[in-house]
């Protein structure tokens, strides 16, 4: 477990941008009735959002940003463009340079793209406050989401109803009167197989047989293009690793579970995120969901959840969060910080 | 813990499941509708109400509810006492 501080960061306005069209558990017809309500019960997914064809992660983010920089008037100022996600537009160049110039963000920025999932926003924040302890970056635009649904299969059970899409855009900036952000993160990649695309890059270009759609088991057809995920592994890995880091990272920041005011966890299935609360003895209230209407929309998870639930809070009180992020790789991490005056808005991409 | 609270704990959380129609020998696969979310549902279970982490590998080796319990028997000792 890496164990890290930074100092002189905030977080100034959080937007989210999903698309409008809803699509609803009960309405999946590949799987019975019956199975569709348990799905509901045992994840929490009600209904999640989905992007058309034509529209891209980076168009959702791109929406989320320019309506902050407009807001906030600081287009100008923005030193790091940041963009983390597993949906990119091209396998090259990357995404965060595209967002740059569309954006009219100065090309005296720097952009770069971060490959990461659920735990990505985690490992955002981490890097941007990173750069600007260092003093001479003064404003960060993180952008986090991803267009799931590009890779999922309607004919398979355990991927199809339980991702949305979404992109989210956060403006970190220097502020020298800034409490102090811990970080806990780590990574296994013992369990790479556990969520994974198979084909599509450098290991197993597309063209093979085996782009082909197969039946794995009953309810579950698709090919090594689409996304495939072994929710038992998945949620054994939460089980086993979420909870005990976030106690170490509380106990290297000196605080108590108490002391925390929300935990914004990443939104894969309410099963686990109430058996990590219930480990930690954490009341329910303090604990915000998104699953139920957004589903999982990963790396945009924990920034929808506060745009969905916490908008109040976040701009008019002075509370301490504590996020994790947890998911693909294996890769899992923790961040304990404050939140003030944090402006929020959530946007529906037409 | 002996095997009739055992039980309650499971009929609890199982809402498909009546009051008082489980046995030891009951099979959960045969549960009507069981599916891989019954699975996970019992996973958090056992972990929530035991502390102990079952695989996926492990549970597709058991089948009644003896078989559970005999399971979590051999990795908590103090069970037994």
């Amino acid at each position: 477990m890496a164990f890290l501080k930074t100092e002189n960061t905030r977080i100034s306005a959080i937007y989210t941008c999903v698309p409008q069209k809803i699509e609803r558990t009960e309405d999946y017809e590949w799987i019975s009735m019956q199975e569709r309500q348990l799905f509901t019960k045992t994840t929490g997914i009600i209904e999640r959002r989905v992007a058309s064809e034509s529209t891209t992660c980076s168009d959702l983010c791109f929406e989320a940003a320019n309506q902050l920089l407009n807001d906030l008037k600081c287009k100008n100022e923005i030193d790091l463009v940041l963009f983390v996600s597993q949906s990119p537009d091209y396998f090259l160049p990357a995404t965060s340079i595209i967002l740059q110039n569309r954006l009219g963000i100065p090309t005296k920025s720097m952009a770069f793209d971060v490959n990461l999932g659920c735990s990505g926003y985690v490992y955002g924040l981490s890097i941007a406050s990173h750069f600007i302890q260092s003093g001479n970056i003064k404003k960060v635009l993180l952008l986090a989401g991803d267009k799931s649904t590009i890779s999922t299969n309607y004919e398979d059970k355990s991927t199809f109803p339980l991702f949305g899409d979404a992109g989210t855009a956060t403006l970190l900036e220097f502020d020298e009167n800034a409490n102090n952000w811990f970080f806990s993160m780590a990574s296994d990649g013992k369990g790479k197989d556990a969520i994974i695309i198979e084909h599509g890059h450098s290991r197993h270009p597309y063209g093979t047989i085996e782009d082909e759609n197969k039946e794995i088991e009953l309810g579950i057809i698709r090919s090594k293009k689409h996304l495939k995920l072994n929710g038992m592994e998945v949620f054994n890995f939460a089980l086993k690793e979420v909870a005990p880091s976030i106690k170490e990272l509380l106990q290297f920041a000196k605080k108590e579970v108490g002391e925390v005011d929300y935990f914004v966890f990443h939104q894969a299935n309410k099963l686990i995120n109430d058996s990590v609360r219930k480990k930690l003895k954490i009341e329910e209230a303090k604990v915000p969901l998104s699953i139920d209407y957004y589903g999982n929309t990963s790396s945009a998870s924990i920034p929808l959840t506060i745009c969905k639930e916490l908008s109040n809070q976040v701009l008019n009180e002075n509370n301490k969060y504590l996020f994790s992020g947890f998911g693909v790789g294996f890769s899992w991490a923790s961040v304990l910080l404050n939140l003030t005056d944090v402006k929020t808005k959530m946007i529906e991409y037409a | 813990m002996n095997m009739q609270e055992f039980i309650s704990i499971i009929e609890e959380e199982f809402d498909e499941v009546e009051k008082g129609t489980l046995t030891p020998t009951s099979s959960f696969r045969q549960m009507e509708g069981w599916s891989s979310m019954h699975a996970l549902i019992l996973i958090a279970l056992v972990d929530n109400h035991f502390d102990v982490l079952l695989t996926g590998e492990e549970l597709r080796g058991l089948n009644t509810i003896q078989d559970l319990y005999d399971l979590l028997a051999s990795k908590k000792a103090e069970w037994l006492s």
